[in-house]
């Protein structure tokens, strides 16, 4: 049941920001077109009214921004418009993408759950791998992505796991320093209550650090899944532009096709948000599994 | 190695003594301490925040080391004895596993132990009726009171049946009202299963209504003051028993054992 505070409190409030946004949006298009529309008049000799300007700076055919209906007709043409298996359809990009994202992630949060465990279990390896799991991170990875790709290619290795290689790089950090987290948050008196109990170091992993840590987990495969799917497309743009929304931003700056940059970001954009909503989902149903107390919204 | 005093006693403890090292140099946390807890008594620890009775009570689980002197549970080493499994221990806090149901917080040691589905089943229906929680099996920790919360870690440390039950300041937490009913229930308990207890405490009617003996301990370093033997009757004790003249001689001699091993210049 919908009650009428969830209108208010959550509709509105969103509805506005959102028009807002779209109206400043439709000037920003009109101030930076502007130009564009006063030298195309000038080389077809047309004298254009105020009125015309406006309206045709915000239907340019590669606009230096594009107004919001024109990336709307795009994105609708190119996802509903064309066959699935057309190389134009964002549809076929975006499954390109997700695919390498979620195999990536998935790498991810593994390698980051067996190190955290390692580094939880071992002082040697709290030591010694923690300081290179935060420089791995502060290397740019558009730097480190086509090396890889490269290197990669070059013994063999090419298409789908080069890309999710990249995401699982990205992916498996937050969930490294969450884990470690949530794999030591119980308190000392939850481990001296297995201590009395004579419990082995993997009772206690299982019994006591895993459920845990799930909280946390979680928390790190929302931010996980998020920069994963950055990882995907930062990894698709030194493959040449072949497949993925990376491709299709790709080819949109090559050629000058500002109105299919913007369709492929909100593309992006929804995919992201979609997968964060996946994650946000199965952890309220797991937590809900673990007997959770429900959250309490304030109203 | 430390030695382990011979002897019939479920705890015995000769010239323990205890230092932490910590940052600002060593901490003589317990003092020369002797005692003995003979099998079926109720002792009490009872003293100021500091005076290390807590500690006592981790050094006989095995949960603190001590640095000096000897001491025995069950004939053995306090190590041996926690890996043979020969006490409940009863914490502060309920400490529950939130994740767990109350049957299955109950269970969490039976599983360590490698109890058949069966056997856990049948101890923890008998302990959850031991501490009036029947019908609450499939309730999680947050859906009961405070009180009820630590009378399920009390059936979690019965399910081990140990004949040993240390208890650290166990209703610390508590409003009166329901440490009074604790008190009472935890007093049937002990005459109806015969165990051993020895239980942390700050409060004097606490300590003299439960126990047959009271440990008054004094701080800095944490030592024993005095050691109360209690002539009122063994077994369950009316909550009245607490307003009678026997009580309230016991309770003042505590009273009064506190006020001397205490130093009032802090």
């Amino acid at each position: 049941m919908i009650k009428p505070s969830f209108f208010r409190h959550s509709v509105v409030p969103v509805l506005t920001v959102i028009a807002v946004i779209i109206a400043l949006w439709y000037v920003a298009a009109l101030f930076m077109n502007h130009s564009m529309v006063v030298a195309e008049a000038q080389l077809k000799g047309l004298a254009f009214t105020p009125s015309a300007t406006w309206y045709r700076s915000w239907a340019l055919d590669k606009p230096l921004l594009p107004a919001p209906h024109q990336v709307i007709a795009e994105l609708w043409k190119s996802t509903a418009g064309l066959s699935i298996a057309s190389k134009r359809s964002l549809v076929y990009h975006g499954w390109v993408t997700l695919s390498a994202t979620l195999l990536g992630f998935l790498l991810g949060t593994l390698l980051g759950i067996l190190l955290a465990i390692g580094i939880v279990h071992q002082k040697v390896m709290d030591k010694s791998l923690m300081p290179w799991i935060i420089a791995s991170q502060t290397v740019p990875i558009l730097a480190v992505a086509p090396m890889l790709i490269v290197v990669l290619n070059a013994v063999g290795i090419s298409g789908l796991l080069p890309k999710a290689l990249i995401s699982t790089y990205l992916s498996f950090f937050p969930v490294v320093v969450g884990m470690v987290k949530g794999l030591r948050s119980p308190e000392a008196i939850h481990l001296d209550l297995m201590r009395t109990y004579n419990a082995d170091e993997l009772q206690v992993f299982t019994k006591l650090r895993w459920p845990a840590s799930v909280p946390f987990l979680f928390a790190s495969l929302k931010v996980g899944i998020a920069i994963s799917l950055i990882g995907a497309i930062v990894g698709e743009l030194p493959t040449g532009a072949v497949a993925g929304l990376g491709a299709r931003l790709l080819s949109g700056s090559y050629y000058g096709q500002t109105i299919q940059i913007w369709a492929a970001l909100f593309a992006a954009a929804f995919l992201a948000g979609m997968l964060v909503l996946v994650v946000g989902w199965s952890e309220r149903l797991v937590m809900r599994l673990m007997g959770a107390r429900p959250e309490r919204r304030a109203a | 190695m430390l030695g382990v005093p011979a002897s019939m006693n479920v705890i015995d403890i000769e010239a323990l003594s205890l230092t932490f090292e910590t940052g600002d140099g060593p901490v003589q946390a317990l003092s020369n301490i002797d005692l003995t807890i003979a099998k079926g008594d109720f002792v009490s620890f009872i003293g100021p925040s500091g005076c290390g009775k807590t500690t006592l009570l981790r050094v006989i689980a095995d949960l603190e080391r001590p640095t000096g002197g000897a001491i025995s549970v069950n004939g053995t080493t306090p190590e041996l004895a926690r890996l043979d499994r020969a006490y409940g221990y009863v914490f502060q806090a309920p400490a529950l596993y939130p994740w767990r149901t109350i049957a299955r917080n109950v269970a969490l040691p039976l599983e360590i132990m490698g109890l058949t589905r069966a056997q856990q089943q049948e101890r923890i229906e008998r302990n959850l009726a031991l501490v009036n929680l029947t019908g609450f099996e499939k309730k999680y920790p947050w859906q009961l009171s405070g009180g009820m919360q630590q009378r399920a870690s009390i059936a979690r440390a019965l399910a081990v049946e140990p004949d040993l039950l240390l208890m650290d300041e166990p209703f610390g937490a508590l409003d009166e009202i329901v440490r009074d009913h604790l008190n009472e229930q935890l007093l049937q308990l002990w005459a109806k299963t015969r165990k051993t207890v020895v239980f942390v405490t700050h409060s004097i009617p606490e300590a003299v209504y439960l126990s047959t003996r009271i440990v008054v301990m004094s701080p800095r370093p944490g030592r024993i003051h005095d050691i109360v033997e209690s002539d009122l009757p063994r077994g369950p004790r009316p909550l009245d028993i607490r307003e009678t003249p026997e009580f309230l001689k016991l309770a003042q001699r505590v009273r009064d054992g506190l006020r001397a091993g205490h130093s009032y210049d802090d």
